[in-house]
């Protein structure tokens, strides 16, 4: 991750920023924040926080020079907050998302615990590489729908508490795994695929209890599966299954996805 | 045992914090009279430790009130009162003074002092100032200790860990549902402070 990192574009902002050289001397070993991701939005970065034994994923939201200074500072925070405030809710009732740690608004970074394991979009490019061998794919398939249950639970819970995701994409889902040993070095095991499913990047999250919103919140995943993965047609309805299953509103709203996906086509025959 | 812990958060290296926990301490009411006189030997956050529960917990409140020192936005006289107000779940400063604060009937203290804030007389040794005007007995300062000392009802209470959108003891299909007091304490506590370092840091929006 570390090597096709890009140079720093930007400067992340105190005290997360490098320490300046004059210092440098005098202080200790500074961990020194470690770029992960940059999104049109926001950079995330793994660092430690509070101690050296405990990472956070830190999403910075830098300035955006072309929008009004006073108008950016309310929307970032605006933002931050609305991420902040529906992951410590989820935390609460239960659902595995990563805990909030630290935040601060004004200079627009959100520190969250780190997930010690891989996006769903991740692992399923990384399963679905070698379906030309079907052995592999046939064996991995029991693990694969499993995971897929567990997918279609979780969405089920975050929905049964009330929240809408709003952008629900195999990147934005990740599998903390059971087992971490050797993943990167040797080849997968049967086992790999055990763990729990953690719903990350809340940033566009909101309050519903529409069953329309929830059935968009699953078709959007529906089409990320479908073009990013397009070998993995038969795993979706797994995640559908375990989501009708998981609450008692579930069965509506997969009746109502059933018209948002009539729109959706219509949309896109209209060009 | 001797001495606290001093230690250095990430990216907090200019600002090494010492924290010093103690059981059975016999003279909080001078202690707390000490900082309402304001005393200058005696610029520390000095907590009331039932309340908290593990040693994030605590470090947590350090980070924010530092962050917010280094920015120039404390909420509260300075870094220390700015401790005791980052444990808070709502804006009320006198609220959380009540709550987290010393007392006259604390008998668990953990006492923070910033070591790099301004406006500090430097005291060479914490440790030794701690150890001659607390009447105590020192204990370590981990979250085994924080474990046994911390009110968990209470601590719960303050952040309303059981209310809104029955959380809690609920049924669950997804096979996660568990009778109360099942989990082991330590995932407990874990689960907890995930929960309550996320209202300490959103609150002050
Ligand atoms: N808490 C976390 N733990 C581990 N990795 C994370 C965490 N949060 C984000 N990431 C990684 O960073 C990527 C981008 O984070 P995300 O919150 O989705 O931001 P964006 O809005 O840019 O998509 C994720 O796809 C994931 O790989
Ligand atoms: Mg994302």
């Amino acid at each position: 991750m570390a090597s096709t990192a890009p140079a720093f574009v930007h400067t992340l902002p105190a005290p997360f920023a490098p320490v300046p050289l004059a210092d440098a001397d005098s202080l200790p070993p500074h961990p020194v924040p470690e770029l992960i991701t940059q999104g049109a939005e926001a950079l995330v970065y793994r660092t430690h926080f509070l101690t050296t034994s405990t990472l956070c994923a830190l999403k910075y939201r830098p300035k955006k020079s072309y929008r009004h200074p006073t108008l950016d500072a309310r929307l970032t925070k605006g933002r931050i907050l609305a991420e902040a405030r529906v992951l410590v809710r989820c935390r609460k009732e239960g659902l595995a998302v990563p805990a909030v740690m630290g935040a601060d608004w004004e200079a627009g970074w959100l520190a969250t615990e780190w997930i010690d394991g891989q996006t769903i979009r991740a692992y399923l490019d990384d399963y679905l590489h070698g379906i030309d061998d079907a052995n592999v794919v046939a064996e991995q398939q029991e693990e694969l729908m499993e995971l897929m249950a567990r997918v279609g639970e979780s969405v089920g819970k975050m929905h049964e508490i009330g929240i809408v995701h709003g952008d629900l994409t195999t990147s934005n889902l990740m599998l903390r795994p059971k087992n971490k040993s050797g993943r990167e070095s040797s080849a997968y095991t049967n086992r790999d695929l055990e763990g729990d499913v953690v719903i990350i990047d809340f940033g566009l999250a909101v309050q519903s209890i529409q069953d329309e919103d929830k059935a968009v919140d699953l078709y959007v995943l529906e089409r990320a599966f479908g073009s990013t993965h397009p070998q993995a047609e038969n795993l979706f309805p797994e995640v559908l299954r375990a989501y009708g299953e998981s609450h008692k509103g579930a069965k509506v709203v997969l009746k109502r996805l059933e018209d948002v996906r009539l729109r959706g086509r219509k949309k896109s025959m209209l060009g | 045992m001797a001495d606290g812990t001093t230690l250095q958060l990430p990216h907090l290296a200019s600002h090494p914090v010492h924290i010093s926990l103690f059981a059975d301490v016999a003279n909080a009411p001078f202690l707390r009279q000490q900082l309402l006189e304001g005393n200058s030997a005696f610029e520390y956050a000095f907590l009331d430790a039932s309340t908290i529960i593990s040693v994030n917990h605590v470090l947590a409140a350090v980070f924010r009130a530092v962050n917010d020192l280094l920015h120039g936005r404390l909420k509260s006289r300075n870094v220390h009162s700015e401790i005791v107000f980052s444990l808070s779940p709502n804006n009320n400063i006198a609220e959380s003074f009540r709550r987290f604060g010393i007392s006259d009937t604390t008998r668990t203290l953990l006492a923070i002092k910033v070591l790099n804030s301004p406006a500090t007389d430097p005291i060479p040794d914490p440790s030794s100032h701690l150890a001659t005007h607390v009447q105590g007995q020192r204990v370590p300062f981990n979250d085994a200790t924080l474990a046994l000392t911390a009110e968990i009802p209470r601590v719960r209470k303050i952040y309303k860990l059981d209310s809104g959108g029955d959380a809690g003891g609920r049924k669950g299909k997804g096979g996660k549902g568990q009778p109360n007091g099942a989990m082991a304490a330590n995932s407990t506590i874990k689960e907890m402070e995930a929960v309550i370092l996320g209202i300490m840091a959103v609150k002050g929006s």
